[in-house]
């Protein structure tokens, strides 16, 4: 992942002028092609960091959110969102969750996984998908 | 069928669009085509210059369009080639003297007549970059190895497709080939790769393309010109002949890549 953003944001080893000129264009051609003001994009990112932090505890940062372009007609905002835990209040739901469980009350909630495992802190990490 | 249509332009000014389009009017007449060249730069006249035909004037594209004289009238025969024509753009008025609607009827009017039809665009994305790709059935897009060149073609490659006249072709003109080598230049494949857009054609940077514009003398005609050779092959590919990218001097591996690249996407 690392060594995408690298790619992505031109971070590599090839100092040369026309190498720069190759990744500035990139990435000003990937905004030109959007046609998104800077102001809406910048309120965008926001919004899903927002949202992101209403779950988990972001590393603020060290958050990467990037447009990317395969070509004219493909966009990807990509986003890497570094994060340690989940946030305290969740803990607390998870203790209630566990408890739940320990009552052998499953049938109250069909729809979530079973396996108290699951919610550990140090399980928490399927965010690798992005 | 009749005439192909094929319209120069480029987004950025001085990149070499007027350049470009008389030396592949000169070119195609060459291969014995009929040809029609169309300053579509009204206010801003060069191509008349650039193929010294300044002096013969009498009427321009203006001039047809407001009905003043017949089309035949504004056209001017090249000195050396009886089968290529010039229609010259009005000097003293502006872009919106003429309209898209315009355009197409003149170029439809001579589709009959003759093989090809090189309409010459103004820079910019405006009144006159829209008259001269109404018509278009081809757009080329001329861009040299610099940042602001790429960004601009880019922004006219987009402008292209969303009048639905792509995919255009690029034509890289005054490419340095020591300066690519050294690191200190964008390569026909950076372009390429960046734009996402085939390529027609690699224009060497040439010193006798100013000597010739000087002279009104198109260095196609200059047989010794490497620049003349690459609008030679660019002509050739437009008439459907399959020409290998010319090979730069001392070429290295890049351009093997790059022909592959221009064999992919011609087909």
């Amino acid at each position: 992942m690392v060594g995408f953003f690298d790619r992505m944001l031109g971070r590599n080893r090839d100092e040369s002028s026309a190498n720069k000129a190759k990744e500035r264009l990139k990435f000003v051609l990937v905004h030109d092609r959007i046609n998104l003001p800077p102001e809406q994009l910048k309120m965008m990112k926001e919004e899903i960091l927002q949202v992101i932090s209403k779950y988990v505890s972001i590393a603020g940062d060290q958050v990467e959110i990037a447009l990317e372009q395969h070509d004219r007609n493909d966009n990807r905002l990509i986003a890497e969102v570094p994060f340690s835990r989940r946030i305290d209040l969740e803990d607390v739901e998870d203790e209630a969750e566990r408890n739940l469980f320990n009552d052998h009350n499953y049938e109250t909630r069909p729809n979530r996984s079973i396996n108290p495992e699951a919610y550990d802190d140090d399980a928490i990490d399927d965010s690798e998908a992005t | 069928m009749g005439a192909k249509i094929i319209t120069v332009t480029s987004g950025k000014g001085g990149v070499g669009k007027t350049t470009t389009t008389a030396n592949l009017g000169i070119a195609m007449a060459k291969l014995n085509k009929r040809v029609v060249v169309i300053d579509a730069d009204i206010g801003l006249r060069n191509l008349d210059v650039v193929m010294g035909l300044e002096n013969r004037i009498v009427y321009d594209l203006v001039d047809v369009v407001e009905g003043r004289c017949k089309l035949r009238q504004a056209m001017i025969k090249h000195k050396l080639f009886p089968d290529l024509y010039l229609i010259p753009a009005a000097q003293t008025r502006d872009k919106t003297a003429i309209s898209p609607s315009d355009m197409v009827q003149i170029a439809n009017q001579l589709r009959k007549e003759f093989d090809f039809i090189f309409i010459d665009s103004p820079a910019g994305i405006e009144r006159g970059f829209r008259n001269a790709l109404a018509p278009a059935d081809e757009v080329l897009i001329v861009t040299n190895p610099e940042v602001s060149a790429v960004r601009d073609a880019d922004r006219i490659i987009g402008l292209i497709e969303a009048a639905k006249k792509g995919p255009a072709r690029l034509i890289l003109n005054r490419m340095k080939i020591n300066m690519v080598k050294r690191g200190e230049m964008l390569s026909p494949e950076d372009v390429t790769d960046i734009l996402a857009i085939g390529i027609i054609g690699i224009v060497p940077e040439d010193e006798a393309v100013v000597p010739a514009s000087n002279t009104g003398v198109p260095v196609t005609l200059n047989e010794n010109s490497r620049a003349g050779l690459a609008f030679t092959n660019i002509a050739r590919r437009l008439n459907g002949e399959n020409v290998p990218l010319m090979s730069l001097e001392n070429s290295g591996g890049f351009l093997q890549r790059i022909s592959r690249l221009f064999a992919g996407k011609s087909g």
